[in-house]
């Protein structure tokens, strides 16, 4: 083999993660995709189905390393969280977790992410997109050191019913206690990680976050350990397609983050997304966007965010027409469809996809007042044989699917 | 010479009628899309060239045998959208070549690379400054969005302020509705960008020298200011607004250098009916009964036509083509003061071999974009200190390109061209400009590559200097800017080229006014041609 040239300097490629060395040995249909600036597995097999219905029967073991990640500590932690995110940061105990999204002064979403209490003067916090400039701004003032681990930390998700029991047979101490959204510090393959039970696909699981150089044995343990439990490596395609069914947005798919607008009407709230339970009016003092945000609260959002069940019969019908049975795509479509009501657009799906586990065609969307109420009848815009065709929906509170054992 | 890039016409072919409906002065990018404006109207048009070739700044020439080089204007940038559609460019075969990278050699052996891929970008920052990877990708989705909010004002004829025509309203109305649609940040970070030097705008976001440096470098090209000067922010927001249409190709290499940008204008031109005589060079507008009514070569031959629009620089235009009797004073005052102080000179190479960066060894993809000179922003602020007293700067900033790493018919196989923009060399050196000068800074510039690019000098095997003198005498530009007149605060928008008279109209009727001296300023953009015809055009309906 002919020595690489100076073209092939990785340096002028997407980052690879620190599971790059499992992943590419195990992406034979090589489908990758760009996240975060790295390069992740789209799916290991050529479709996804396998990769879902491990998230929902067995457990699915998910590289989300690409996730920005910052850690943030001393004195005035608590209160520059507190300061930046709409919810009570000061209730926040030790080893729990947060789901928050944060605004701008304007009241309009620029990231969301969890936060995590490591210790009374210490958090971690993972974002979509860079907040090192934004954290820097803000904490003028404060007695804390924000310090960028995006690259130092890898992360993996196991998610679905068996994720559990993998880790109790693997971890030095069992996860069985650990509560929905909490974290402990546990031990792997002999290294060091911590556990938190949360996830994006809206079933049971578990989060795991470790030092990168221990992400090639913590992934061995795991997937040896799981063997007997149907562990499935599982690319990100089949984790969008079960996020979806959770009711769980994506920044830049179902939202603009304010900073990436090019004009204001791109942008979203809180309250239009459906986090309005993460804004605390009643909470203590100042935080960015507050002022904005009980303006809104008192005069009513302008959208909701919502899901969409499409009739699957209204389907059938359009298809018929032309001699087809309902065609759809096998994974969630990011793409922006249309949705009309009596005639007149009152918003618009951002995520499609079909669910397997609901057997059903469903959507997030953005619905305009006073169109957003449950049960509201609406149609979205499908395309029929490159013919545009109006479908039935009905707007259903989030999330579709929610299994009992997800929280228990 | 290739003839798909310069196309010489005999000046004394079979001259038609004498009389046009329009006569344009100047074949550059602008006077060929003025003359293809005018004759897509049905005008009967005239382009008058000095030079035996057409492309005025915009020409690639074969230096050497076998090595063509864009001779002076070397990327395309700004070429308006509308102007390749309405003139059918890519027909007449215009192709843009993507420029996908700039990078900075640093002093210590590494670089600093930014690539059109806006993850690369931020991998190759992150690995020198984690602080600046994360403010990089806040800085450009602003600077975006200032450069999309000033977009629409480029393509607009400036309104006067101080005028109450109906037109001027409409323009002022227009501009204010539009600054109403921008959020309230957006409008004070315009008025920021335009008041702010680079060097203060970018210490508000980075810390890495080369970046700074590279990023200040860009608001100081064809001014007569150093990166700390008030008002070059705006300047370097002016080049960025070229990377907001990246998607459409608009910034990047023309295929077979610059020359193959005019050479498609010129294409589409002709096509039109334009009649382009080259070796006419113009003596005098021709007026009668108070209006412009034509133009007598030096070699005593006349035109006539109801249009006379001059492409040429505004010194040239209105100090030398027409007598001051047919100009008000406080015009040719206005006129007369306009600074055109040209501070940067170009150096083309030709090379046996290809130059090997200690920092970038062997042949990557590094070598098919931009390499700026620019480790600093004091670097480049030295640079200026030389030439504020009449100097050409000791240690240059550079933006250095290897064409025939991106377009192979540039050079013989295996051989390059290099092409080195270089500032600051000041048009007025103290003592003048002579050619041991001229050798000097030859040398200055290679000595300056040297220290960078060890096997470069040995490579050489053919060498241009050009001094903003030789841009003058060559191509034509008083004083040698390559804008035509300094992107100052107060030598843009409505006060370019005078107050009063933005409107691509002269104070002498029929004569009109379309070049990089007209707003909105200079690049290889054509808004200037297109807007002066389209002035000369409802003017005559």
């Amino acid at each position: 083999m002919p020595a690489l040239s100076a073209f092939h300097h990785p340096r002028y490629q997407l980052r690879r993660t620190p599971f790059h060395e499992r992943t590419s040995q195990l992406c034979l249909p090589h489908n990758w995709r760009r996240w975060g600036g790295c390069l992740v597995v789209g799916s290991y097999d050529l479709g996804v189905e396998r990769e879902y219905w491990a998230i929902r029967n067995h457990a699915a073991l998910i590289d989300v390393s690409p996730l920005m990640k910052y850690q943030i500590e001393g004195p005035d932690a608590a209160r520059l969280l507190h300061k930046l995110t709409p919810r009570d940061i000061h209730k926040l105990a030790v080893g729990q977790v947060y789901y928050t999204g944060w605004c701008d002064d304007d009241g309009k979403l620029i990231d969301d992410g969890t936060i995590t209490r490591l210790g009374e003067q210490s958090f971690r916090l993972t974002a979509a997109e860079p907040q090192l400039r934004w954290l820097a701004m803000n904490a003028v003032g404060f007695d804390v050191r924000v310090l960028e681990i995006t690259e130092q930390v890898a992360a993996l998700s196991l998610q679905g019913p068996k994720s559990r029991a993998i880790l109790d047979r693997c971890c030095a101490s069992p996860v069985t206690g650990l509560r929905y959204f909490r974290m402990a510090p546990n031990a792997l393959a002999g290294r060091a990680v911590t556990i938190s039970r949360t996830g994006y696909t809206g079933d049971l699981g578990y989060e795991i976050w470790m030092d990168a150089h221990d992400a090639l044995p913590v992934w061995d343990e795991l997937m040896a350990a799981g063997d007997d439990y149907g562990i499935t490596p599982c690319g990100i395609l089949a984790m969008d397609m079960a996020r979806v069914e959770a009711g769980l947005f994506m920044l830049d798919v179902d939202y603009t983050p304010a900073h990436h607008a090019w004009v204001p009407g791109q942008k979203s709230s809180p309250y239009e997304m459906g986090l309005g339970w993460t804004v605390n009016l009643g909470k203590h003092g100042y935080f960015v966007g507050r002022r904005a945000l009980e303006r809104e609260h008192r005069a009513g959002s302008a959208w909701r965010f919502v899901g969409l069940e499409v009739e699957w019969e209204s389907l059938e019908r359009a298809y018929a027409a032309v001699g087809l049975p309902p065609q759809i795509p096998a994974m969630a479509v990011r793409g922006s469809l249309p949705v009309y009501k009596a005639g007149r657009q009152v918003g618009y799906a951002s995520t499609s996809t079909w669910s397997p586990v609901l057997k059903k065609y469903i959507a997030l969307a953005h619905l305009e007042r006073p169109h957003y109420e449950p049960d509201t009848s609406v149609t979205v815009e499908i395309t029929v044989e490159h013919r545009r065709r109006q479908a039935a929906a009905r707007i259903v509170t989030l999330p579709f699917y929610e299994p009992e054992w997800k929280k228990q | 010479m290739e003839e798909a890039v310069a196309v010489a016409t005999v000046s004394n072919a079979a001259a038609s009628a004498s009389r046009y409906d329009a006569i344009v002065i100047g074949a550059g990018h602008n006077g060929m899309i003025a003359a293809a404006y005018l004759a897509r109207a049905g005008k009967k048009v005239l382009v008058l060239e000095r030079r035996e070739i057409v492309g005025g700044a915009a020409v690639t020439e074969e230096i050497f045998p076998g090595y063509r080089f864009s001779e002076f204007s070397y990327v395309v940038s700004l070429l308006r959208p509308e102007i390749i559609r309405d003139l059918e460019l890519p027909r007449h075969g215009l192709k843009i070549l993507p420029l996908p990278s700039t990078v900075t050699p640093m002093d210590d052996g590494d670089y600093l690379a930014g690539w059109d891929d806006h993850d690369l970008t931020r991998r190759e920052i992150y690995r020198h400054s984690p602080r600046d990877a994360e403010a990089y990708d806040e800085y450009s989705r602003v600077m975006a969005r200032a450069a999309k909010a000033i977009k629409p004002i480029i393509s607009l004829v400036p309104p006067d302020p101080s005028s109450m025509s109906w037109r001027d309203l409409k323009g002022l109305l227009k501009l204010a509705r539009y600054g109403a649609s921008l959020g309230e940040q957006d409008l004070y970070r315009i008025s920021k960008l335009v008041t702010q030097s680079s060097a203060d705008l970018l210490e508000e976001w980075f810390e890495l020298d080369p970046l700074k440096g590279t990023k200040a470098a860009s608001g100081i090209i064809g001014t007569y200011l150093g990166p700390r000067s008030p008002g070059t922010a705006y300047v370097l927001l002016h080049h960025y607004m070229g990377e907001i249409d990246g998607a459409f190709r608009a910034w990047g290499f023309a295929k077979n250098g610059t020359g193959g940008v005019t050479a498609a204008i010129a294409a589409s031109a002709r096509a039109l009916g334009v009649e382009i005589r080259t070796g006419a060079a113009v003596h005098k507008v021709i007026v009668q009964g108070g209006r412009a009514a034509g133009v007598a070569l030096e070699n005593g031959d006349e035109y006539l036509a109801g249009i006379v629009l001059s492409a040429a620089d505004p010194k040239r235009s209105f100090l030398q083509f027409v007598d001051p009797q047919h100009l008000p004073d406080e015009f040719t005052e206005t006129i007369r003061l306009f600074r055109v102080r040209g501070s940067s000179g170009k150096v083309n190479i030709a090379l046996s071999e290809l130059p090997q960066f200690t920092c970038l060894p062997g042949e990557g993809p590094l070598h098919r974009g931009a390499i700026s000179i620019s480790p600093s922003i004091d670097y480049v602020e030295r640079a200026y200190d030389d030439a504020k007293y009449g100097e050409f700067s000791r240690r240059p900033y550079m933006d250095v390109i290897i064409p025939s790493m991106i377009d192979r018919d540039m050079a013989p196989p295996g051989h390059h061209v290099m092409s080195c923009f270089v500032q600051y060399a000041p048009y007025d050196i103290a003592g003048g400009w002579d050619d041991a000068k001229r050798d000097a800074f030859g040398e200055t510039v290679i000595a300056t590559l040297e220290r960078y690019a060890p096997n470069l000098r040995r490579a050489i095997v053919g060498l241009q200097v050009i001094t903003p003198k030789d841009i003058e005498r060559i191509a034509g530009i008083t004083g040698g800017n390559i804008f035509h007149g300094e992107l100052l605060l107060h030598q843009l928008f409505f006060l370019r080229p005078a107050p009063q008279w933005a409107d691509f109209r002269t104070p002498l009727p029929g004569y009109y006014f379309g070049a990089a001296g007209a707003h909105p300023g200079g690049g290889v953009m054509g808004a200037a041609g297109k807007l002066a015809a389209e002035a000369a055009l409802e003017d005559a309906r």
